[in-house]
């Protein structure tokens, strides 16, 4: 275990708490404005990653892709909140996560009805292909630098719209009390819907950065939803300053322990039980650092405050 | 008071659909007693396996009912116990352990454990945090089945010999599997609606209508509502051991998070907070999919408009079609689960 390998190991799970913020930030947000779970969020994700995928291999051009799918990942999530999510505000959680459940299989289904079962692959531009050499002698993709600095910059400029901003101060002041923001003249439904838009739009900008790396593909977002939801239940529902934390925790956990359990288990086990168990422990590290943290904070990290 | 005249029309309504009910209870298990016999004699050996399986995820929803529709617990996570049932015939066949006796004790055992522990954590919470930390703990055991290539990982583990009951039954016979199956279902029913109408079940109710009250009545709602919630896991696992030999074959897709939002539709397809609800649930779920996977592999999109469309726009499940004429006499509505949690939580997303 050379440090250099730790660095790097450092780096990617930095990528993906970025990831895994862009993911949560829309879906904390709409939680904690709207009170509105959102299941199909993952859904927006996956559609980000094939608008993207599919404009980059007709242009040609990645940049033309990004610049297609984060409005469109917008205007589908503002449908998709007019249409649905609009009409369940005032329900039960039960009734959105069921309504939100039927969403995703129409999305699944209309994703493999338009590209087919087969996922959507691209390259990257040779540009952003390369590696580089960072101080320290690590060696580092280009791209996944790229990645966190993107996600970085979009927590920053979500904190300066949310804190010094007028959108902002509405969006703070409808999670508090949406009713009387209405009363003040506010159209607090035109809001709800920009909100929803712009989760979206996050989502499918997480979607499309992985798109090169992974692929796009059906139900991609299925499984990455939960561990965003992981991340907002850390960090404490509707809080976007604890989606940031919780999402960066996650992220180094679940790349360091995937890394670098087995070998810490081989001190303390057999080298064969160590081998067969550190995958499993590995893949529950973050959901027991779950259950740890809400057995002595049921509310999370950052507990939103409750007037 | 209601003037006396009223309140015996408002009595004989109340009969009325309970005797609707019975009934309509009475009807669907004589007819499911004969469907082994209906099945033989039409040669259509499919239709029972499609029937076993309504069975058997009935039984996984009647005990998602009993948190969901009667404790207001609304469990995303119940999938995982069907799973933890199924290993646990799974994995002592891996072995060459085929006994019943010793699959079926661990397939409770195991349910009942993984139930209690993260009932304890999950039970702290209320609302949205219940829902997703319950469908977190149900990934995290996903991931680790997926993750022992010991057993399989992805891809699963077939099961080559289903459960020997040294005699008692056969369950390698389709027919004697389904009638077992028919003999859990009659009494996990018939169990939920004891503890739902015991002292028990009114402390459960009571807490999911107004758990402080319930409190300051001095009643510990913590330790009720994890009892339910061990019960529920511990009958979830028992579906589990019978899915698991009625498939013959185990993966980690059997307790995906999707499985779970399907048996949660089956319960408020049937109607949450009925005790034959979930039974028609089921049959409507699995019905209408394989109605619909008929007609073409984009399926799917049909079934989550009817989804959407059955939450936007019809309330009160299948079961509550047979008391339609009773309703306005029902003031606690059980099959209104949407008059729970009105506190709305206000939060600040700058913090």
């Amino acid at each position: 275990m050379d440090a250099t390998l730790v660095l790097t190991q450092l780096l990617n799970g930095l990528q993906l708490g970025v990831l895994l913020f862009l993911l949560a930030a829309g879906l904390t947000l709409v939680f904690g404005i709207m009170d509105c779970v959102n299941l199909a969020h993952g859904s927006l994700y996956m559609a980000g990653a094939f608008v993207c995928a599919t404009v980059t291999l007709a242009t040609g051009s990645f940049l033309l892709g990004i610049l297609a799918a984060l409005p469109a990942a917008f205007a589908i999530g503002v449908v998709v909140e007019v249409l649905v999510i609009r009409h369940l505000y005032q329900r039960d959680h039960l009734d959105q996560v069921l309504a939100t459940f039927g969403l995703i299989l129409v999305f699944d289904t209309l994703v493999h009805l338009i590209w087919g079962p087969e996922g959507l692959s691209f390259p990257l531009p040779p540009i952003l292909n390369g590696q580089v050499t960072l101080p320290g002698g690590v060696v580092f993709p280009i791209y996944r630098l790229l990645i966190i600095a993107a996600g970085l910059s979009v927590a920053l400029a979500m904190w300066v719209v949310i804190a010094r901003t007028r959108t902002g101060m509405l969006v703070r002041a409808g999670a508090s009390n949406p009713r009387l923001v209405n009363a003040l003249g506010v159209n607090i439904q035109a809001l709800f819907t920009l909100v929803f838009g712009t989760g979206a739009a996050l989502a499918g900008l997480a979607g499309l950065l992985i798109a090169p790396i992974t692929e796009a593909s059906i139900g991609m977002g299925n499984e990455i939803l939960i561990v965003a939801f992981v991340v907002i239940i850390i960090g404490g529902i509707g809080s976007v300053r604890g989606a940031f934390v919780a999402a960066l925790i996650v992220g180094l956990i679940d790349t360091l322990g995937r890394s670098f359990l087995d070998g810490a288990m081989k001190l303390v086990l057999s080298n064969q039980a160590a081998e067969t168990a550190a995958p499993a422990v590995s893949a529950m590290l973050i959901y027991i650092l779950m259950a740890a943290i809400l057995y002595f904070r049921p509310q999370g990290l950052f507990p939103p405050r409750v007037r | 008071m209601a003037p006396p005249g009223v309140a015996s029309a408002l009595a004989r309504l109340r009969r009325g659909s309970r005797d609707r009910r019975s009934l309509a209870g009475a009807l669907a298990f004589a007819l499911l007693a004969a469907a082994p016999l209906l099945t033989a004699w039409l040669d259509q050996p499919f239709y029972l396996d499609l029937a076993t399986r309504i069975l058997i995820l009935a039984t996984a929803a009647a005990s998602l009912n009993l948190i969901l529709g009667y404790g207001g617990m609304i469990s995303f996570g119940h999938s995982a116990y069907l799973g933890i049932g199924a290993y646990a015939v799974g994995i002592p066949a891996y072995y060459g352990e085929y006994s019943a006796w010793l699959q079926l004790p661990l397939a409770l055992g195991a349910s009942a454990l993984f139930a209690f522990v993260t009932g304890l954590v999950s039970l702290r919470t209320r609302g949205v945090y219940f829902i997703m930390i319950t469908l977190a703990f149900a990934q995290m055991v996903y991931f680790a089945f997926v993750s022992i290539e010991e057993y399989g990982g992805d891809d699963g583990l077939v099961i080559d010999l289903r459960s020997e009951t040294g005699g008692l039954v056969d369950l390698e016979s389709n027919p004697q599997l389904y009638y077992v199956s028919l003999a859990v279902l009659a009494l996990v029913t018939y169990v939920v609606r004891r503890i739902v109408r015991s002292r028990f079940g009114l402390v459960v109710r009571g807490s999911r209508d107004n758990d402080a009250r319930m409190q300051s009545l001095g009643y510990n709602t913590f330790r009720y509502r994890l009892a339910c919630y061990v019960l529920a896991g511990t009958i979830a696992g028992f579906a589990g051991f019978l899915l698991g030999n009625f498939t013959s074959f185990i993966s980690p897709e059997m307790m995906d998070w999707t499985r779970s939002g399907e048996l949660i539709f089956m319960v408020v397809l049937g109607g949450a907070g009925s005790a034959l609800g979930p039974l028609f649930g089921a049959a409507a779920f699995i019905l209408l999919e394989e109605f619909l996977s008929g007609f073409s592999i984009y399926w799917p999109l049909a079934f989550g408009l009817i989804l959407i469309l059955v939450v936007l726009f019809y309330r009160g499940g299948l079961d509550g079609l047979l008391d339609r004429g009773a309703r306005t006499t029902r003031s606690t509505g059980s099959s209104n689960p949407s008059s729970r949690e009105p506190e709305r939580c206000s939060t600040d997303p700058a913090s």
